[in-house]
């Protein structure tokens, strides 16, 4: 997908602007996901040990990162498994495209995934004349929308109902056009009839992967609705698209993540269907693939390791950081402009798409931390994305104003005589202008605070001297 | 593609430490991927008796909307899907799973009309056994093998799982024990083609954040619990 992240301000302003999203996203706030997280979490007395286990676990796993995956591919072969190694998207599509074009496909079903976004496989399976269809019932909402995910568990959250039954309408335009399609349940009914020939049609089914097991060669998928196993167990072919952070030793390794995944993500004590699927089907058995392969993609990641950013490799894909976030929830997961939405998307976006496409992502926090403080892996969101302002400023990417303001800032806060100077005489001075009337309508320079709501004036000293005299 | 296989191992090692991971560290995460440790495991699940282990799985799986039925012998699980299918006015017929363990009952005592093997689209109701469940969550944990084709549990609108009341395992890592055990071979443990953790029936949030059942997966979720000491 084409990434929109440079024009962040103006589609958060859009955004906000938007009364069918902003309705969505109050939905989300007032009984959504955060809710029942913290109800799940209250309910688990070892949630937070458990975190920190599942953190120490996963740097174990990435300080040996080679080792599992060669154990993996191992394991995946003895299994009858391939693994396709992928440096990047176009590599990995490619892959994709010669196992379709192999296997004689023609309609290619899709469960959940995210690496599929992220490397734009619908639009290269479309251009390649198959019919890729999205069967978890969000992505194919969105996908007959031709709009991008807005959330990465729940990707048409943004959507109301009746916007859902429009494109239903515009969309199966061989039903009924006085069909009732006012509640949730008649949509669900129409798109399981519709999507279920889908999942009987199809030659290649391809899924995601929560995780990886190096010790079976295993890939585990998590759904609620069942449409993951539909796409695995029914086609011919079954290809697995995961990105190399994904491997965990062994299943013991897999459901300590995985008692924590749907508690983050859902609130659920666990998701409705968790398969583990090791290779193609066994010689005697009724169904299952034939073929059975592995998309196994760096994409950006290796380059990760072993540096600051390292600790984004642990991210599990929950979306709690997303469903607490004030940001997100104020302006929904578009503005963000690429496939990663959110605290998280802030921290990985530039690093797939780079800090000059997607600079404004990590200024787009206002550091509350709510984000690090419900990540199920104790990722420090905050303090990456912190990072990436760091490399912004210092590769001259953000704007002059800003990095004059920031520079002449940093000079006065390694000077700390001539900061209190300063500081006393603006004090001084503002104090003495807002006297009157104790704020400040306007400001120079600060327009971008005063242009929604007033600013306090100080009361004419500046906090160290009152505290040097009070002493 | 082999130099890409190169190419992105050569990057993670020259990332974090310039070559392959020493013949000592090697080992030691071999040893480590062998025994396999447990991480911590919940209290609530622990060291529960019989009993204990029924009803948390019991309460767990009701609250996502499974419904259980006791019975005091297999030969008895029959009549109880029957009378589940009757009750709630559904079609009287099933697919079975080809499974001994489910085709040994005494089906042909029901009305119901019966078909075994692989389900198909047309299947409104698909009968299964299963290996074990997991009390912690009110899981029922299953896996395929030539007798037991993947499919049933998804396709049919309604899937009905018998379950025996010594299958329930309080945590997860109890069920793998299980399956590891079951699934030994003279060369190791081999890994089953699918397991099936399942936990309620099928269900989706994806419009306006409302939850429904009966996604892509089955309406209904019925547990025969077969377990000899319970109530007549």
């Amino acid at each position: 997908m084409e990434a929109t992240s440079r024009s962040f301000p103006a589609n958060a302003r859009r955004a906000l602007a938007d009364w069918g999203l902003q309705d969505a996203l109050h939905t989300m706030a007032r009984q959504g996901f955060a809710v029942k997280r913290a109800q799940a979490a209250a309910r688990l007395p070892e949630f937070e040990t458990l975190r920190g286990l599942a953190k120490d676990m996963k740097n174990e796993v990435l300080q040996n990162l080679d080792f599992y995956l060669e154990t993996y591919e191992r394991a995946v072969s003895a299994a009858g498994g391939v693994v396709h190694w992928c440096r990047d998207a176009a590599e990995a599509r490619a892959a994709v495209l010669t196992i379709c074009r192999t296997a004689g496909a023609r309609i290619v079903t899709k469960g959940k995934s995210m690496i599929g976004e992220e490397i734009a496989l619908n639009e290269h399976l479309e251009a390649a004349g198959f019919e890729p269809v999205e069967t978890d019932l969000g992505e194919y909402i969105i996908q007959i929308r031709h709009e991008p995910p807005s959330h990465i568990v729940a990707p048409a959250v943004h959507l109301s109902k009746e916007q859902v039954a429009e494109s239903f309408r515009a969309t199966h335009r061989d039903l009924d056009p006085d069909r009732p399609l006012s509640e949730p349940r008649q949509m669900l009914d129409e798109a399981r009839a519709l999507l279920r020939r889908k999942f009987l049609a199809a030659e290649v089914g391809i899924t995601g992967a929560n995780f990886l097991i190096a010790e079976t060669g295993s890939s585990i998928i998590v759904t609620n609705e069942g449409n993951g196993d539909l796409t695995q167990s029914l086609p011919r072919v079954h290809i697995v698209l995961a990105s190399i952070e994904k491997v965990v030793p062994t299943l013991e390794d897999a459901t300590l993540l995985l008692r924590l995944l749907a508690r983050s993500a859902t609130g659920q004590e666990f998701s409705t269907y968790t398969t583990v699927s090791t290779g193609p089907k066994r010689a005697d058995d009724l169904d299952g693939p034939e073929e059975y392969h592995v998309i196994l993609l760096d994409n950006g990641r290796s380059a990760l390791l072993g540096g600051e950013m390292q600790d984004m490799l642990r991210c599990i894909r929950c979306a709690a950081c997303l469903n607490h976030c004030p940001v997100y929830g104020a302006i929904g997961g578009h503005a963000y402009g690429w496939v990663y939405p959110g605290p998280m998307g802030a921290v990985l976006t530039p690093t797939l798409i780079g800090v000059g496409e997607a600079g404004h992502l990590p200024n787009a926090s206002t550091f509350c931390g709510r984000c690090e403080s419900v990540c199920p892996m104790q990722i420090p969101l905050p303090n990456l994305m912190r990072h990436w302002r760091e490399r912004e400023f210092d590769a001259r990417l953000a704007p002059a104003a800003a990095r004059y303001g920031i520079a002449l800032w940093s000079f006065l806060a390694l000077h700390p005589r001539l900061y209190r100077f300063v500081a006393e005489a603006a004090a001084r001075v503002l104090g003495w202008c807002g006297m009157k009337r104790g704020r400040f309508r306007t400001l120079p320079l600060a327009a971008g605070w005063t242009n929604v709501r007033d600013m306090p004036a100080p009361q004419g000293r500046s906090f160290m001297s009152q505290w040097a005299k009070r002493r | 593609m082999s130099d890409a296989r190169a190419d992105i191992l050569h990057r993670i090692q020259s990332r974090l430490r310039g070559g392959p991971v020493g013949e000592a560290t090697a080992t030691a995460l071999g040893e480590r991927l062998r025994a396999h440790p447990r991480s911590l495991v919940p209290a609530r699940a622990k060291e529960l008796d019989r009993p204990a282990r029924i009803t948390l799985f019991i309460a767990m799986a009701e609250e996502v909307q499974a419904t259980v039925a006791r019975v005091a012998r297999a030969e008895d699980a029959p009549a109880a899907v029957a009378r589940y299918l009757a009750e709630r006015n559904l079609p009287a017929r099933v697919v079975l799973t080809p499974d001994p363990r489910v085709m040994e009952l005494p089906w042909r005592e029901t009305a119901l009309a019966l078909r075994a093997g692989v389900a198909h689209d047309t299947d409104t109701a698909g009968v299964s056994g299963c290996f074990a469940a997991i009390a912690e969550t009110g899981t029922l944990m299953l896996v395929s093998a030539p007798d037991r084709p993947t499919r049933n549990s998804f396709l049919p609108e309604t899937h009905i799982v018998l379950l025996r009341a010594e299958d329930i395992t309080g945590f997860y890592e109890e069920a793998w024990d299980r399956l590891r055990a079951a699934c030994w071979t003279g060369a190791g443990f081999a890994m089953p083609r699918t397991v099936n953790f399942v936990t309620g029936p099928s269900r989706t949030g994806d419009i306006a954040q409302k939850i429904e059942l009966g996604a892509h997966g089955p309406m209904r979720l019925h547990i025969v619990l077969i377990d000899d000491a319970a109530p007549a």
